[in-house]
Order: C-alpha cells, then structure tokens, then sequence
C-alpha cells in the first residue's frame, strides 16, 4: 500500500519538480534535498502509482518502445531473425520505478553474468541489472549523497550516455539504459559530487512545515492512512486520477509548446547573470519550463514559467561558494527578481 | 534524586509496553545503557510483553549486507550447483524485534538498509544476481553504549525510532516498577489498538507541543500519537485521553526537543499561556526537577486544572526533558545534538582487509587479502563443461565437487583506504589573540575552508580560551556548520594552549582510529598564560605547551602553525618546533599560500601512513 502522492501536505516545490520531470524525462532527474521527515521517500513511492502506463516489446528485457525505429540489441536481432522490421507485439507495461538500495552490489546494478544458466548449462549469458530495469523510467536513490564511489562513478556515465555498456566477465554487452535519476538526501551528512551534482535536472529543497495547521493535517492524513490504507487510498482516489490527467495532458501538449527567441534570451541572461557553467543550465531551464507549460496547459513559454521552475533549474549550478548561508536558492531568487522585476 | 530515577525507570517500563503494542508503527527503541543487568531487565521486559512467537534477532556490528539484506548462500549454492538465495536476517525477523549491538558505532550504510526496511517494511534486495522481495515488519532496539554527547545512533535511524530512553541505575525505589503489563494485556491491547480514537484537539496539541519545543521532523508527532493511541489500548481505553497524551509527549517528544518554548515566539500561538510559566522555571536544571518530573508522568492530570490540552501536553513533555539536555537548552544552545551524520566505522584494519570493499580483482587470497567467492564462481562457472570434458580426455578422477574452481578462477576483494582527511582547525580565542586579530583568524580559517570543501575533507574545529578548550565541531564535512561555529566564537580570557594542543591531540587519534588522515592547523600567537591544570603563569604555561606538543610530535602528524599575531614571534616559532609543524607567520600569508600550505601538509600526512 503506497500513500497517495496527492495526499500529501504541502511541498510544492518537490511536487511540482517530479511531475515536469514525468512530463520530460530529458530533464534529467530530480534531486530533493532537505530535513529528514518531510516525505521525500513518501513522494517518490508515491510516484509509482500515479504514472500512467506505457506501451512496450513484449519479451524486451529493457522494455524498448515499439515507435522507436530501433531497439534494443536484442529486438533488433529479432527483428532481423523475424519476418519484416516492426513485426514485433507490444503490451502495456507499467512505468517501472526501480529503487537503488545503497547496499546495491556492482554486478546488481549494471548486470552480471547469469550464474544460474551459466553453472547449470554452461552458457554466457547477460542477466540485467538494475539499469537495465530502470529504462524508460525512474531510478530512486535514497540517500544519494552516502552512495558508494564507484556506484557514483557509473551512474554519471549511464545517466549521461543513456546507455549502459557491460564489459565483464567476458561479456560484451550493451543496452538502453534512459531514466530519470530521482535522489534524496540529507546535506548535513554529505555533499553530493558536483560532476553528479550536474546529471540532476531539477534540484529542490524541502523543509518540515513550521505551521500548526499543516503540522496536524500531515498527522491526520498518516494516521488515516494507517488505521484504514483503502479506504484513505480510495478517498485520494479521484484526486490522484486528476494529477495522472494532467500529466497525460502535459505529455501530449509539450511538443506544441512554443518558445520564442525573447523567452530564450531570458533564460540566457538568467544563466550570465548567476554565472552558471556550461550551457546545461539554459537548456535545463528552457526544457523545464516548457514542460511547466504543458503542465499548466499553457501554449507559450513566458516569464512566470521561467520565474517558476528558475529556482529549481539552476540552484545547484552555481558556483558553490561554500561557506555563503544565504543558500543558492536565495541568489537565484535574487537574480530572477532583478531580472524580471518584481 | 531518588524520585527522577523511579519516574525514569518507571517511563522505561511504559515506553516497553507501548512499544510492545506497535513495534512496526513505533519504529523502536533507542536505548541508551551501558551492557549490564538494567539492560537485561529492560529487555527481558520487552520479550516477556512480545508474542511468544516473535522472531527476535541480535544485529552484530561487522554484519555484512549478505547476512543482513539478503544474498547468495554459498554454501547451498555450491551443493545445489545452482543460485541459492538466503534470507537476510530483517527478513527473518519480520513480525519482531531486531536488535542493534553497540549501535553508535553503526555504519551509515548499515543504519540506511535498516532505516529502509522500516520505511517500507519489506526488504528489497538486489544483491549478486539475485533481487528478492521479502516482508520485514520490525520493531528495532539499538542498545546505544555511547557516553560522550557525539557518540550516537546516525541520525538517520535514531530519527525513525519513536522512543529515545537512557537507563539510568535506578535506586531502592526499582523493586516496585516490576513489571506493569502482562503479555496478555499487550494481546489485547493490540486488539483494540486500530480501534482506538483519536481526537482533533489531542492531536492538535501534540503538534503544538512538538513545534514548541522545536521539533523539526513531523515524524515526532507522529509516533507522539501513535504512542497515545497504544497507551489508551493498553489501558483497556477506546478513546485517547489527555494522560495517553501527555504520556506520549514526555516518551517521544521530550528527548527531541531542541529548545525551550519561551525562545519560539512567533511559531507557536498553540501554547501562549504556558511560555511564561513555564520558562523562568525550567532553567535551574538539577535538584527541583525530581519533585517536579513525578507527577507529570503518573498523575498530572489529576494535579492540573483543566487547562488547554495543548498547555498540559506541553508541560508533561517539559517536565520529562533530561536534566542534562534541558540545562544546554537553557544555555541557549539551539541544537544540543550535534551528532555526527554517520556512526562510527570500526577501528582502523591494515593491510588489504582495510577500508570498504569498492570491487573486485582476479588474484589469489594471500597476504591478508580476502576470497570473492560469488566472483570466482562467476569466473569458473563458464568453463565448467570445458573442464569436465578435459578432465574425461585426461583420464583424470571426476572430482567429487559440482563445480571444479582452478587457481586463474580466484577473485579477491578490493578495499578502498579512506584517504580522506580531516582538518583540525585549533584557534586561540584567548584575549592576547585580541579582537581583530581573531577576526582575522576567522577569516583566515573560512579562506581554509573553503579550500577542503575543495578537496572534500572534513574539517573539525577546537578553540580554547579562558580555562580550557572546547570540541567546537566534531569531524564533519558540513562547512556551513563550521562557518556557524566559528562565527558564534567569543574571544577573550587567558590562553590555555597546552589544554588546545591537548584536545588536538586527542582529537587527532581519533580521527586516525576511525581510518581518516588528521591534519592539524593550529592559529596562535604561541603565548601561553593558563598552565595545563588551569593555574595562570606564563612561564609554567610556555612549559606545558611545549610539552603537550613534543607528545603530540610522537604521533608525526602533519601540522600547520598559523602566527596570529602581528608582528611573528619566537614563542610561536618555538612551538612549531616542538611540535614538528610548518610554520607560517599569517600577516605574510596571502590567501593562496595558507591553502598551498594546508595542502603541502596534508600531502605530507598521507606518505608517513601509508609507509606504515
């Protein structure tokens, strides 16, 4: 039993930033930081339930997209073996969302030698790791700053290539390996590397609600919830099919979203104004406020739509000066509100 | 006295029954005692509430993640020739308790797996080819033996365990707390436990109660009403009343608090009447509290008038915060845990069995190196049929094993040496650094940190001034922190330097048992003027200082000597001498020699460890 996404109170900002990178996986990740017990792990579980499902191979390990001209390795061996090109069926699968266990060993992870076919038949062949089952769809990574080194190491690379290549035990293997990197963490126990700092689209920061009223509602919910998870899912029921709604609306609206050179520029300025490096932060923040749009149902990219998903886009871009309090988020607010004015 | 250790031992009790009636709700206990026969009692307790049936399992410190989450069983998988999943021991555990053994010293990623399995209550393992699934419904009891205020549970589990408890020896007054339930109560106190109502007003005031007191995670309350709920259930109740309330705000809420309510003016409107009350009470921490702690936890409600709810859950909570906590929280101190992100990795190991396991190699287990064995069967495995047809042709014996493992087959672990270094900054805070100068100090120190946060070291800071010195910042890698600490530093008083290159000192070897590098800064003026047992006297006080360095230079760590003072001195010079330090006078120190400087150190540290 999952606690509903729409169920829970407040966070906004975290909210928001999950549902553009399920409009635009491109984005590239959402990495929420903040206090313990603000509902991080709640709301990415959440997820899972909430996605609409999409359509797959049928018998593709890595769940290729049957539109996409070429597939897999593996489908397009069969292909070849089958009578014509796109004979393949295809079947609704759910979105997976696949979680990272920091205990998660290597060969678990990018896969490994299939030990039960190869001790039992004597045949080399590929079992997937997780990467594998994680494509098209999302990788949560609790406590994504404690990950292992060289975990670290190969996420940054799949993340990056969008394709996991296995060169082990003799195997020579690759695969598609697209996803959205979804982490959280606390920040006092560990500052993330800045190269996977930079895989992350979209980076918020929660905080516990420090208002009585949200305080007894999160209270309230939870307790619903765990006295009577049916029926609190089932009263959520109608609410959650809205939010599934408008991210079915926002997938199919993205393409016509317009943005016009004058959006562009503004989102350059933004970027030189904060001194961001690479062109990541503008293309980050053009695709997340064009996803915003669509979310919103709107036809054009302006200046509200980036005023909005700014923060988010860029916060962890900046040059960190470590010992500055005032928090990066703050010095985007900052430059947006010279930027665009008040 | 007497009355604080019955009402002590008598919360403990009840915090085991209610515990008892949740223990996957309630997340667990964290039990701070030191191995003795109260612990034993406490747990023996505990057992006698739990189903007979309850799986009950000891997490040893060294578990690794097979045993604990789940993996390959080698053995089985040997003999069957085929993969064999074992269960991990959450798993085993499901439907009762698992206990921590010495759990401030838990790894972090040991503590995360745990945290998990009680978030999801299901242990997803992906381990060695092998992803399983498995329910792990637990109630978790980290027998915490830490003593000194940083040793503790990573806060990542201690956070998820609703209740916080310290054993205390109890006194005469322990033969009368026997035990208070029976199995059979907590049977049917399960029962009724779902059932149980719950209503607005008492949540309500257990939220404000947890705001007051400056709670930050909304998880507090929530295991505050979830113990209410057990409380009224044990009590044979269908409805929580204000005394399940206030019970559960001196169990749950009390040990979290991060402050007094007086100090939260604009957050609270819930509890308006009570602050001034309240406050000018709570300060004087010691002996008037026995008195005032026994009634809020047996009889409060009888005692009180009918107030606000929110007032008397606040009070009782009051009234239950330790002693030793409530008088820092008096002293102003926001956050009186500073308790390191993680716990402790075991002592330092030499050799190739040091550090954590980062992959594998091919290579023979010798020379202290340890036996892969799920990867050398990978590596057999595909040759199996080979060699048994080789074998055949041969004309050697079949050997009696399934699987014919060769030598070129054998994979060791790679360890990983924790090359990270911690920065000990050591500052003189005294009078004789005066004022600029230790602004200057402080900035020189930002300029230093801002450097390891290039590097990703870890950075400690001590400061002594007046009679001592003081631990400002235990090794962490927030900066923000340090800055925080650094900047709240008062200047002024004698110079205790033989106290700070003490506690440097001591310092230093901790963080080289736990594995790291130490690099010691230490920002002086070198003039000495409180002896090491806190008299005054400069002549006595150079001496001690003298001596605490040459017994720190045994060590051969690296060191830095900042002068401080404006125009560079012998005493200081001196002083990097006996201590085997670099020494650099910082008016002549631009911004970019203290960082090359700080790293010429650190660089220095790291050949004399590794030529061990």
């Amino acid at each position: 039993m999952v606690f509903p996404f729409s169920a829970i109170v407040g966070q906004d900002d975290m909210k928001l930033a999950i549902l553009i990178a399920a409009i635009d996986p491109r984005i590239g990740g959402v990495l929420v930081f903040g206090d313990r017990g603000t509902g991080k792990s709640t709301a990415v579980r959440a997820l899972a339930a909430l996605l609409p499902s999409m359509r797959a191979v049928v018998g593709c390990r890595y769940r290729c997209d049957p539109s996409l001209p070429v597939g897999c390795e593996e489908c397009e061996a069969r292909k070849r073996a089958g009578k014509a090109a796109g004979a393949l069926k295809s079947h609704t699968v759910p979105v997976p969302v696949v979680d990272l266990p920091l205990g998660a060993t290597e060969d678990r992870v990018v896969g490994a030698l299939d030990l039960e076919r190869a001790l039992a038949q004597g045949v080399k062949a590929f079992e997937p790791g997780l990467l594998a089952r994680a494509n098209r769809g999302f990788l949560y990574i609790d406590e994504v700053n404690l990950l292992e080194d060289h975990l670290v190491d190969l996420l940054i690379d799949v993340a990056a290539s969008g394709e996991n290549v296995v060169e082990r035990e003799g195997l020579s293997v690759r695969h598609p390996a697209r996803f959205v990197l979804v982490g959280s963490g606390n920040p006092e126990e560990g500052e993330l590397r800045p190269q996977l700092l930079d895989r992350f689209g979209l980076s918020v920061e929660v905080r516990t609600p420090q208002d009585l009223a949200s305080r007894v509602e999160v209270v309230k919910r939870r307790d619903a919830f765990e006295r009577d998870g049916e029926a609190f899912t089932q009263r959520w029921a109608k609410e959650e099919a809205r939010v599934r709604r408008q991210i079915v609306a926002g997938r199919a609206r993205i393409g016509e979203v317009q943005v016009s050179d004058a959006a562009l520029e503004r989102a350059t300025q933004l970027c030189m104004a904060l001194g961001t490096d690479g062109l990541r932060g503008e293309l980050t923040l053009i695709r997340a406020a064009r996803a915003f749009a669509a979310l919103q149902g709107d036809e054009e990219v302006g200046d509200a739509h980036l005023k909005r998903v700014a923060a988010p886009a860029l916060r962890h871009r900046l040059r960190r000066n470590p010992l500055d309090d005032a928090g990066s988020g703050v010095r985007v607010d900052r430059a947006v509100a010279e930027l665009f004015g008040p | 006295m007497s009355g604080t250790a019955v009402t002590n031992a008598m919360s403990n009790t009840l915090a085991a029954g209610l515990f008892a009636v949740d223990p996957v709700g309630l997340g667990g206990v964290v039990l701070r005692s030191g191995a003795g026969p109260l612990r034993e009692l406490w747990l023996a307790r505990l057992a006698a509430l739990l189903p007979a049936d309850a799986p009950r399992r000891r997490v040893p410190l060294h578990i690794n993640d097979d045993r604990l989450l789940g993996g390959l069983d080698l053995a089985a998988t040997l003999q069957a020739g085929r993969p064999v999943a074992q269960r991990g021991l959450l798993a085993e555990a499901d439907g009762g308790i698992v206990l921590l053994a010495m759990a401030e010293r838990l790894g972090a990623a040991t503590a995360a797996s745990i945290a998990a399995a009680i978030d999801t209550q299901e242990l997803v393992a992906e381990r060695h080819g092998i992803g399983s699934r498995c329910a792990s419904r637990i109630g978790v009891v980290a027998l915490d033996e830490g003593i000194a205020d940083d040793e503790q549970l990573p806060a990542r589990l201690r956070e998820r365990l609703a209740f916080h408890l310290t054993l205390a020896p109890a006194s005469a007054g322990d033969a009368d707390d026997a035990a208070l339930f029976t199995r059979d109560d907590v049977a049917a106190a399960r029962a009724r436990y779902a059932a149980v109502r719950l209503s607005d007003a008492i949540v309500e005031g257990l939220c404000a109660a947890s705001l007051a007191l400056g709670i930050d995670s909304v998880r507090a309350p929530i295991f505050a009403c979830r113990a209410a709920r057990a409380a009224a259930a044990l009590d044979g109740r269908d409805e929580v009343n204000t005394q399940d309330a206030t019970l559960a705000a001196a169990l749950v809420l009390a040990p979290r608090a991060t402050q007094l309510p007086a100090a939260s003016a604009p957050a609270d409107a819930a509890a308006p009447e009570a602050e001034p009350e309240a406050s000018p009470e709570q300060p004087p921490p010691s002996d008037e509290q026995g008195p005032r702690e026994e009634p809020s936890l047996a009889a409060e409600p009888d005692d009180t008038p009918a107030g606000p709810i929110d007032d008397v859950v606040l009070e009782a909570a009051l009234a239950a915060i330790p002693p030793g906590l409530l008088a820092m929280l008096a002293l102003g101190h926001t956050k009186p845990t500073r308790s390191p992100s993680a716990g402790r990795a075991g002592a330092a190991k030499l050799g190739s069995s040091r550090g954590r396991p980062t992959g594998v190699r091919r290579g023979e287990p010798q020379g202290g190196a340890r036996l892969n064995l799920i990867e050398t069967l990978r590596a057999a495995a595909p040759w199996q049929a080979l060699r048994r047809r080789e074998a055949a042709t041969a004309g050697r014996p079949r050997a009696a094993a399934r699987i014919e493992v060769r030598r070129e087959d054998f994979h060791v672990w790679r360890f990983k040496q924790r090359s990270e270094t911690t920065t000990v900054f050591v500052v003189d805070a005294s009078g004789s650094a005066a004022l600029h100068r230790l602004a200057e100090t402080k900035g020189a120190v930002e300029l230093l940190l801002a450097d390891c946060y290039v590097r990703r070291d870890s950075v400690a800071v001590i400061a002594f001034r007046g009679a001592g010195a003081e631990l400002l910042l235990p090794p962490t890698r927030s900066l923000v922190r340090a800055k925080r600490s650094l900047a709240g530093l008062p200047g002024g008083g004698g110079t205790p330097l033989a106290a700070g290159i003490a506690s440097a000192h001591a310092l230093a070897d901790a963080v080289r048992r736990r594995g790291a590098t130490p690099v010691v800064v230490l920002l002086t003026d070198g003039r000495a003027n409180i002896a090491r047992d806190g008299t005054p006297g400069r002549a006595r006080a150079g001496e001690d200082a003298l001596a605490a360095a040459r017994l720190m230079r045994i060590e051969a760590y690296a060191a830095l000597l900042l002068d401080t003072s404006p125009q560079p001195q012998d005493s200081a010079r001196e002083l990097a001498v006996a201590l085997g330090a670099r020494y650099l006078p910082l008016p002549h120190a631009g911004a970019s020699l203290l960082s090359q400087a700080v790293r010429a150190a650190g660089v220095g540290a790291a050949a004399p460890l590794a030529a061990r």
